[in-house]
C-alpha cells in the first residue's frame, strides 16, 4: 500500500499545526463559531447533538494494520472506546473534545492519516472498491489513481469552497462495490485499444434528491484525467447553485443544466486546460502504482478448504469471495453483529482486526462502504483460525449481502440533522430476522436505513430502503423498494404510507413473504420486484 | 492590524474607483475593473491590456467563486493586479495567492503575525495553480 515520502509527511505535518493554531485561536475566543466551522470541517469536527465528531479520512478504504490499531488507539485514549466506520469507507469518534482534537490529528499523522477534507464544501474522500488488486475482473487496480486524485484534490487552491460536498470514487471492474454512479463523479478505469483510460460519470447522488449520474465522457487518458477533472470542478464552481444547499450539489446543475451542456461546457474548459501542464506525468502514477504492486503470494497452494466444522463452514460460505490468486481467498469481516449497531467496532475489535491483517494478510485491510472490514489477501489454509479469532470477538456474523448486513447511519441518536433513529430498527430488524439459515433462504438484500432525507444511509440504494421522518413529533418510517448502489444502479421507490417503528419491521417480513412466494429460480428480492412491480407487495402491506 | 496588503513588488496600483463589470463593458477606459460573484471573469480577456487592476469581491467566505475568477484571469496571461475584497479571512489566503491574487482588502484587518504563518505554512503544494510554485510531482521526477 502507498507510503507517505518526504513531502506527503510534510503536508500532514504542517496541516497539523495549522489546526492546532485554528483551534488554540478558536479556544481564546479570536476566531467566531461562524469564522471556525469550514476550518474545523476542513479537518472533519462536526458539533453533533452531544459532542464533537470527528472523521478520520481512510483513502480509498485501504490501511495498514499499523494505521488500524492507531484509530483502536485513539479510541480508547480520547472516545469511549468505539468508533464507528462510514459508508464513505472513512472512520467516525463520535466523542470528541475539541482541545483534543490537535492532538488526535498528531496521532494520526504520526501513522501517515489525516483528517484533510473529511467534511466542508471540497473534494472529499475518494473511495473506491473494497476487492481492488485482488478481483479477477478488473482492468487495473483503481488505487493507484485514488491516491493520485486524494493528492490532487489535498489543499486544491480553487476547489475548497465549492457550492456543496464534491465526492469522487474510483473503480476499474464492471462489478460496482462501490456505488459509483451515487457520486457527484465516478470513474470507470477502462481498456480501449490497449489503453487504460477513465470513463466519466457526473451529476450522481443520493440526498433529497437523488440521481443516477449520466456518462459525459467514454474516455479519457490517465495523462489527461487531473485537466479534464478540472474542468469538471471548474463548471461546477462558477454554476452549482449557491442560493439553496439543498440544491447545490452537481447532480442538481447536472440535471438542470442537461447532461449535454454540462458535457459541452466542461469540454470547452478542458480544451484551454490540459493545455495548462497541470497534469503530473505517467511517471508519477507509476510511482504510486508501484505502492499498490501484488504481495509477495506464495504459490502451488492448495484451494481446499476443510469444512468439517458445520458452523464454519456457513460462514466460509458467506463471508468469502473468489481471490484473483489460487491458495487465497478474500475474507470479509462483519461489523453487523445480529443487534449491534452497524459499522461500530470497540477498540478491541479494531486491534483484533489489525493483528488478523499484520498476520494473516500481508498487513493490509479495507474499509466497504457497507461498513464492513475485507482482508484481502488470505490463505485458504489459514481460514479456520482467522475464523476463531473472529468468533471468539463477535466479529463472526455470517451475513453478508444479506438482510442482516445493514446500512445505518448515526440517525438521532447522534445525528443533529436527524429526524429519527436508524440504530434501534436495524437492531429490531437483526432480531426479527437472526436466524442466519433464514437469512440465506432470502438470499441477497440490501436493507439500507437513513433517520433523514439527506440519506447518509443510503435508503434510495437499498433493494429495501428506509427512510426515517418525523411526522407531527412521532418518529415515522417509509419503505422504499427496487434501489441498487451496484451496476444494476437504480433508484427506489417509496411504497406508500410509512409505519411506525414495530409496524416497519412487520411490513419487511410481509415483503419478503411476497417475494418467497413469487420468485423464480435464481431471483434476488430485487429481480422479484422489479418483475412483478410494487402492486404485489402494496396488497400485502396495507391489507 | 492590516487592513490592505499587497505582494506585488513596486508601488500599489493608484487607486482609481474600480467600475462595476456592466459598467465596464459599456466604456473602453476604465483600468480598474470589480467582479462580483456570479459575474464571468471571461468577459475581461478581450480587454487584458488595459486592466491593472481586478477586484474580486467574496461577500461570504464561502462563497469560492472568486478563486475560478482569479485563476481564469492568470491563466489568461494576465499579469496587472487582482485584489480579493470582503469577507477575506486568514485561513484562506495561502488559496487565494495560489489562485493567482496579489493583493488583499478584507474587511476585517488581518493580524500580520498569522499572516505570515498562513503563507508559509505549505512549503510545496501537491498540484499545479497559477503560483510560481512547483507541485511536489514535479520535485519527484525531477
Amino acid at each position: 500500500m502507498y507510503q507517505y515520502d518526504q513531502y506527503d509527511q510534510a503536508m500532514v505535518d504542517a496541516r497539523v499545526a495549522e489546526f492546532r493554531d485554528q483551534t488554540a485561536r478558536r479556544l481564546a475566543g479570536k476566531l467566531t463559531e461562524d469564522q471556525f466551522k469550514p476550518l474545523r470541517l476542513m479537518n472533519g469536527l462536526y458539533l453533533q447533538l452531544h459532542a464533537y465528531m470527528l472523521r478520520v479520512a481512510i483513502p480509498y478504504g485501504t490501511l495498514s494494520g499499523k494505521q488500524m490499531h492507531m484509530l483502536g488507539h485513539i479510541a480508547r485514549k480520547y472516545d469511549r472506546d468505539y468508533a464507528h466506520f462510514t459508508t464513505r469507507q472513512n472512520l467516525q469518534y463520535n466523542w470528541i473534545k475539541l482541545s483534543d482534537a490537535p492532538d488526535i490529528l498528531a496521532d494520526l499523522a504520526s501513522v501517515e492519516m489525516h483528517a484533510i477534507q473529511t467534511s466542508g464544501n471540497c473534494i472529499r474522500n475518494i473511495s473506491s472498491d473494497q476487492y481492488a488488486g485482488v478481483s479477477a475482473d478488473e482492468v487495473t487496480d483503481p488505487r493507484p489513481l485514488a491516491e493520485l486524485l486524494r493528492q490532487w484534490s489535498s489543499f486544491h487552491p480553487e476547489f475548497t469552497y465549492l457550492p456543496r460536498k464534491f465526492k469522487i470514487a474510483v473503480i476499474a471492474s464492471a462489478e460496482d462495490r462501490s456505488a459509483m454512479r451515487l457520486h457527484d463523479i465516478g470513474l470507470e478505469l477502462v481498456e480501449q485499444d490497449g489503453v487504460i483510460g477513465a470513463k466519466v460519470f457526473a451529476g450522481g447522488g443520493m440526498g433529497r434528491t437523488p440521481m443516477i449520474a449520466p456518462m459525459i465522457r467514454d474516455f479519457v487518458r490517465f495523462e489527461e484525467i487531473v485537466s479534464y477533472l478540472e474542468a469538471c470542478l471548474r463548471v461546477y464552481n462558477r454554476y452549482g447553485r449557491r442560493d439553496n444547499k439543498y440544491k447545490a450539489r452537481i447532480k442538481i446543475l447536472v440535471h438542470e443544466m442537461g447532461a449535454d451542456e454540462y458535457r459541452r461546457q466542461v469540454e470547452e474548459e478542458f480544451a484551454q486546460m490540459k493545455t495548462l501542464g497541470l497534469d503530473p506525468p505517467l511517471a508519477e502514477l507509476e510511482r504510486i502504482a508501484a505502492f499498490f504492486a501484488p504481495p509477495a503470494y506464495e504459490t502451488g497452494l492448495s484451494d481446499a478448504i476443510d469444512l468439517s466444522d458445520p458452523d464454519f463452514a456457513v460462514w466460509v460460505d458467506q463471508q468469502i469471495a473468489a481471490h484473483k490468486v489460487p491458495g487465497y481467498a478474500i475474507v470479509n469481516i462483519s461489523l453487523k453483529p445480529t443487534g449491534g449497531i452497524p459499522g461500530d467496532a470497540s477498540s478491541d475489535q479494531i486491534d483484533l482486526i489489525a493483528d488478523l491483517a499484520e498476520k494473516y494478510s500481508f498487513d493490509e485491510l479495507r474499509v466497504t462502504h457497507a461498513q464492513n472490514i475485507v482482508l484481502a489477501h488470505v490463505k485458504k489454509a489459514d481460514l479456520y483460525a482467522i475464523w476463531q479469532a473472529l468468533v471468539a470477538a463477535d466479529l463472526a456474523t455470517p451475513n453478508l449481502d444479506l438482510i442482516g448486513d445493514i446500512i445505518a447511519c448515526p440517525g438521532l441518536d447522534y445525528c443533529s440533522l436527524a429526524n429519527a433513529r436508524s440504530i434501534p430498527v436495524s437492531q429490531k430488524i437483526q432480531q426479527r430476522f437472526a436466524d442466519i439459515e433464514r437469512q440465506k433462504d432470502l438470499g441477497e438484500l440490501k436493507l439500507k436505513i437513513s433517520g433523514c432525507i439527506n440519506a447518509c444511509g443510503h435508503h434510495h440504494a437499498g433493494h429495501i430502503g428506509i427512510l426515517g421522518v418525523d411526522r407531527k413529533g412521532v418518529e415515522n418510517y417509509q419503505l422504499l423498494f427496487g434501489g441498487s448502489g451496484a451496476e444494476d444502479v437504480s433508484i427506489g421507490q417509496i411504497v406508500g404510507p410509512g409505519f411506525d417503528e414495530d409496524g416497519v419491521v412487520d411490513a419487511i417480513e410481509k415483503a419478503t413473504n411476497v417475494y418467497l412466494a413469487q420468485r423464480e429460480e435464481g431471483e434476488r428480492f430485487v429481480d422479484t420486484y422489479r418483475r412483478i412491480g410494487m402492486k404485489p407487495f402494496k396488497e400485502a402491506l396495507y391489507a | 492590524m492590516l487592513e490592505f496588503f499587497s505582494l506585488r513588488d513596486g508601488p500599489t496600483t493608484e487607486e482609481e474607483p474600480a467600475v462595476t463589470l456592466e459598467a465596464f463593458a459599456g466604456q473602453t477606459n476604465a483600468s480598474a475593473v470589480r467582479i462580483e460573484v456570479g459575474e464571468d471573469a471571461r468577459l475581461l480577456l478581450p480587454h487584458l491590456e488595459q486592466i491593472r487592476l481586478v477586484e474580486v469581491n467574496f461577500p461570504v467566505f464561502g462563497d469560492g467563486r472568486g478563486y475560478s475568477a482569479a485563476r481564469i484571469l492568470r491563466e489568461a496571461g494576465y499579469t496587472g493586479e487582482i485584489r480579493a475584497c470582503g469577507d477575506v479571512l486568514v485561513d484562506q489566503l495561502n488559496a487565494m495567492v495560489r489562485c493567482g491574487f496579489d493583493s488583499f482588502a478584507p474587511n476585517h484587518p488581518l493580524d500580520p503575525t498569522a499572516l505570515k504563518a498562513a503563507l508559509s505554512r505549505y512549503p510545496h503544494p501537491y498540484q499545479k495553480a497559477v503560483d510560481p510554485n512547483r507541485p511536489v510531482w514535479a520535485y519527484r521526477h525531477g
